[in-house]
């Protein structure tokens, strides 16, 4: 394994109430930090070099057959590539349907959107948060998919009825996504929709880019469903790779 | 929920037949009630809906289950927008429980989820891109094409996290009727896939009936 603390490419702090992005090249992972406990990250991926790819939390989530995603899963495009696989997760629990909070919502569970008065301590929302963000690179309200949830969990019950789960991530708690194709990450900090909490939480994370380690033929989301095979096959197909990193993957299967 | 409708068929302002693989794209206008027949049971019909009048507002998946605090959709659900505005209302269903976890079928997905040879049968995602292909007059495209519902669809999700794909709990002659709040433009695909067990391999028809 690669020394993760001697490779780090850079790290920073994004804090609470704000966007970022960033184009995380294929073979780089990404790692996420909780300093505080009860951080929210949401997240969003598109294909730079082809923006109509996007993250599609329906294919994600039915062709691994889950409702969370968690280590050992892949986050999928809509062209059935891979763009990360989540080898850490210490919360055991990313929510894939909770969304993000619009102006209104936050307006009625915590208050006002106020800059003039909070200055950057101001209520922002996760949809106008994304909203900006991707407009940076000329998207807009009709490019914003269903996003993942970091550090949050929103459960079922068996009559499908959803709760969040309060104090799900802990101070010092790491997500960690590696990229299996480039891939812009588009994130916000602004709080779950769901979250209780009665005064706004405003929650910094930190990041920190690395260069991957080498995947083996027995990788953890490479081999955890053979969907997950195949995924890796189509990307290996996208990038034109002649020799890849692990056995030819089960090309057909069992639904 | 089961409510049947009071409904009569013969009264419908419209009715059209959809064969498994092909597309209906209409509006359905405020106050008028669409419902989606499920005539040989079994079948998923992927549908999208967009505000007639301005289609970047648009069905949400998210906003929809978060805000009911439930993942199934049937009777008593408003289905919501990307604005938080309410579409349309499921009024009746003789299903009980309708999917819009599952999305909807590509020939790309389909590579994941079946066989990297399964790549060219028809799927619907390419229904809906033919579909705004031929209907320029909505404005849309690719990147409108979202996450949807899959009415009369089962995919029981559980406590610890797990998604399946059950077998169906509609039949021939099961229904779903819903309300709209706005004009809406109704996108549907009526599932062609043939990999699937849900549908006993053999996709029917459906018809979308409209009454004012």
């Amino acid at each position: 394994m690669t020394n993760l603390n001697t490779s780090i490419i850079y790290e920073e702090t994004i804090p609470g109430a704000s966007h970022w992005s960033m184009v995380v090249p294929a073979g780089h992972t990404l790692t996420l930090t909780d300093p505080e406990g009860g951080s929210n990250v949401s997240m969003l991926f598109y294909n730079p070099n082809n923006l109509l790819e996007r993250y599609n939390a329906p294919d994600t989530l039915k062709c691994q057959h889950t409702f969370k995603l968690t280590k050992g899963h892949c986050l999928y495009s809509d062209m059935g590539r891979i763009f990360c696989s989540v080898i850490v997760d210490d919360t055991q629990w990313i929510d894939s349907v909770g969304g993000v909070a619009n102006k209104q919502k936050v307006e009625t569970k915590w208050g006002a959107r106020n800059y003039q008065a909070d200055r950057n301590a101001w209520l922002q929302n996760g949809y106008d948060s994304l909203l900006v963000e991707v407009a940076k690179y000329g998207l807009g309200k009709r490019d914003l998919a269903a996003n993942i949830n970091i550090f949050s969990k929103v459960k079922t019950n068996d009559e499908g009825s959803l709760s969040f789960v309060e104090g799900h991530s802990k101070a010092g708690d790491q997500v960690q996504l590696r990229f299996e194709m480039d891939t812009l990450v588009v994130l916000t900090t602004c709080p779950h929709p769901m979250n209780p909490a009665t005064e706004y939480p405003n929650l910094p994370t930190e990041l920190s880019l690395t260069k991957s380690a080498p995947i083996n033929d027995d990788d953890e989301c490479l081999t955890s469903c053979d969907e997950n095979g195949r995924g890796f096959e189509n990307n290996r197909r996208y990038q034109c790779n002649h020799s890849h990193h692990h056995t030819s993957p089960t090309l057909s299967g069992a639904q | 929920m089961i409510i049947e409708s009071t409904l009569k068929a013969e009264q419908a302002i419209r009715r059209d037949v959809v064969p498994a693989g092909d597309y209906y794209m209409k509006v359905v206008k405020a106050g008028e009630t669409l419902r989606i027949l499920d005539i040989e049971g079994n079948q998923a019909a992927d549908t999208l809906f967009y505000n007639a009048n301005d289609p970047s507002e648009r069905y949400s998946a998210m906003d929809t289950i978060r805000e009911q605090g439930n993942v199934y959709l049937t009777a008593g659900t408003k289905l919501l927008s990307n604005d938080g505005n309410v579409m349309l209302e499921i009024t009746a269903d003789t299903c009980g429980r309708h999917d819009t976890l599952g999305g909807a079928c590509a020939t790309e997905s389909n590579t994941v989820r079946y066989a990297i040879e399964k790549k060219c049968m028809h799927a619907c995602r390419d229904s809906w891109l033919l579909a705004v292909a031929e209907n320029p007059q909505y404005g849309l495209s690719k990147r409108d094409i979202t996450h949807n519902i899959n009415f009369f669809m089962n995919v029981p999700v559980d406590a610890d996290g797990g998604l399946s794909f059950a077998d169906g709990i509609s039949g021939a002659g099961k229904y779903v009727e819903m309300k709209a709040a706005m004009d809406v433009i109704v996108l549907l695909s009526n599932c062609p896939q043939l990999n699937n067990p849900c549908n006993a391999y053999n996709p029917t028809p459906v018809e979308m009936i409209v009454w004012n």
